[in-house]
């Protein structure tokens, strides 16, 4: 037995990454974050917004989230409604009371079926990303560039349809990419994308079209990870939450606390409370700020000369 | 070892109890090591036909920026709490480290850590090499090391845990001392081999920080709660070897490495532990007569009956 000779031949073996996305970099060699206000600490909230259709596409792959049992899948298509109509609400809500601005991933079906919803997040202040057409939307390196191409279109349209204004910023199902997104999306006018998850702070990568920024939004810290995932209760999410804070905060530079939500998980009665303690905990610590997804973009520096 | 038998042969029964005492220096009771694997995963690696590198086809950006995050935040935050508190590092090192992120090697080496290989990357798999195909990675390894270092390696933990039936004879032949493949005790031992002289280095496998997250899925405060117990356990039994596994992406996160911070602070306030390296440990055992007394101890029980 043994293996073909090109298993034991790498050709990206070299200096930095093995790959053009983006170029190596060490977090503390950064010119650090310019936050607004000079705050030492970001607080990101970011909510994703789905709608999942009760019969589930499969291809690329099964969205996380997605319909579980035989059809019809009642338990699944009405527990994720349930966080779009009620815990999305206690969300919003929370955030309210908190003085928080946050990020809002909406699936483009979301405006198309429940437009008050948008306005509803327009009229807080809070800030739209595109997060593909539906929770069928996912991308991998399977498919092929024009049906991403229009899946991308799609969503950014419909959003700009009904908000007024194309979305600068974008985040992909399950945070899953192919080798084109970062170009497709640079060539229809995006400046951001929430997807890589390599970082603790916003960085730039090269695509043949021009600068995309990464906006990380760590799935580690994400209610679904802590909670889904890993089975933690809300208070231990909360406790986790702020060890993380303490410890960024501790760092000598900028940093940003990401907190990833999702609505039908989060926003359910005997989690909001715990939630809900840690926004008003996180509202009260100093040189802190709640920001968006762009006010991250905007809060990096220019690209200090080699 | 017995290839193809039912019984590997790896090494032979010594039961816990009534063995003659292991000392370490100082009189300490435990030998402490820590041990870091700073791994490199490919994004785009060629198949192995045993195992796959990637669930989704690639780039499978969310487990391969996970792993980046390691390199380009978490192994600086991870470093530093470890020389805070007075704790060298010995590395489980994807030696194509040594080229893409110099870096980071020459970090851990100016830290006084030592390095061991853990293959070219840890998207190379070993399952189906031949034996001249598992040469050459032993001979990368050792070269790569030295010219990177100026160490010359002294143990192995193949890359992603892959073995063929002739690793530990070949490790062996090169002149390394010690496997940390093998998760039968929690002493060194000797282990079988063709030439040369190999012993088991204890890898304490059950409490990796990638057990722990992603097998038991504990929360950080559990999980150093659990390496305080194992420690204190260790401590208590006397003439041990106790490692803490590590991988920067799961223990540097910022949720984790505070919780993390007091483990260390507990065994260094302890005063019982030999805060050590892997090659430190292999070389006292060997040069105080360690092997042959757990040999002639060994030998005790074979084919005996009470």
């Amino acid at each position: 037995m043994s293996l073909d000779p090109q298993y034991l031949e790498y050709p990206m073996r070299r200096k930095g990454m093995d790959h053009d996305l983006y170029e190596w970099s060490a977090i503390h060699e950064r010119a650090p974050l310019a936050l607004p206000g000079g705050a030492k600490m970001a607080v990101a909230l970011l909510v994703s917004l789905e709608w999942f259709p009760i019969v589930p596409g499969e291809a690329p792959f099964k969205a996380p989230g997605h319909m579980l049992t035989a059809y019809p899948d009642f338990r699944h298509y009405t527990a994720r409604e349930y966080g779009t109509r009620v815990g999305f609400y206690r969300l919003l809500d929370a955030f309210g009371k908190a003085g928080a601005k946050a990020t809002i991933a909406v699936n483009a079906a979301i405006a198309e079926r429940y437009p008050t919803i948008i306005d509803d997040i327009v009229a807080a202040g809070h800030e739209i990303v595109a997060h593909s057409t539906d929770m069928d939307g996912t991308i991998d390196g399977s498919l092929d560039e024009a049906a991403e191409r229009a899946l991308i279109r799609k969503s950014r349209d419909t959003l700009a349809a009904a908000t007024g204004s194309a979305p600068k910023g974008w985040m992909s199902l399950a945070r899953s990419q192919s080798w084109n997104t970062p170009r497709l999306l640079v060539e229809e006018g995006f400046a951001y994308a929430l997807d890589w998850v390599n970082d603790d702070l916003p960085y730039r990568q090269t695509t043949p079209a021009g600068t995309l920024v990464n906006v990380p939004y760590n799935h580690e810290l994400s209610d679904r990870q802590i909670i889904v995932t890993q089975q933690h209760s809300a208070d231990s999410y909360v406790e986790q939450m702020q060890d993380a804070y303490r410890w960024l905060a501790g760092e000598a530079a900028p940093r940003v606390l990401p907190l990833h939500l999702t609505p039908y998980v989060m926003g359910l009665p005997f989690r909001m409370g715990a939630f809900e303690r840690l926004l008003g905990w996180l509202a009260e610590q100093p040189q802190s700020a709640f920001l968006t997804a762009g006010d991250l973009c905007a809060a990096l520096p220019e690209k200090a000369p080699e | 070892m017995r290839e193809g038998e039912r019984d590997p042969g790896l090494y032979d029964f010594r039961p816990w109890r009534d063995r003659p005492p292991l000392e370490w220096p100082g009189g300490k009771k435990v030998a402490v090591w820590v041990s870091p694997n700073i791994e490199f995963y490919e994004i785009d690696p060629p198949a192995n036909p045993h195992r796959k590198s990637w669930p989704r086809p690639h780039p499978d950006i969310v487990p391969y920026g996970h792993r980046d995050y390691g390199n380009r935040v978490a192994h600086w935050r991870m470093a530093e709490v470890m020389s805070k508190h007075g704790f060298p590092g010995s590395v489980s090192l994807s030696v194509a480290m040594c080229q893409h992120m110099p870096e980071i090697v020459a970090d851990a080496q100016a830290r006084g850590w030592e390095f061991f290989s853990h293959g070219i990357y840890n998207t190379r798999y070993s399952y189906g090499m031949d034996e001249a195909q598992e040469r050459a990675i032993i001979e990368d390894s050792i070269r790569t090391v030295r010219e990177a270092t100026g160490q010359t390696i002294k143990g192995w933990l193949a890359p992603a845990l892959t073995h063929t039936p002739r690793t530990l004879d070949l490790i062996a032949e090169y002149g390394l001392t010690y496997t940390c493949d093998l998760y039968h005790d929690d002493r060194p031992n000797p282990v079988h081999v063709k030439s040369g002289k190999l012993i088991s280095m204890p890898y304490s496998l059950e409490v990796n920080d990638h057990y722990g997250f992603f097998v038991y899925n504990m929360s950080p405060r559990e999980y150093a709660e659990t390496l305080i117990r194992q420690y204190d356990r260790l401590a208590d039994e006397g003439g041990t070897v106790m490692c803490i596994p590590l991988h920067a992406y799961l223990i540097g996160q910022p949720h984790r490495i505070g919780p993390f911070e007091e483990v260390l602070r507990h065994i260094a306030a302890d005063g019982r532990a030999w805060i050590t390296r892997s090659g430190d440990i292999a070389d006292h055992f060997l040069a105080s007569g360690g092997y042959e007394t757990a040999e002639a101890d060994t030998a005790r029980y074979a084919g005996a009956r009470a």
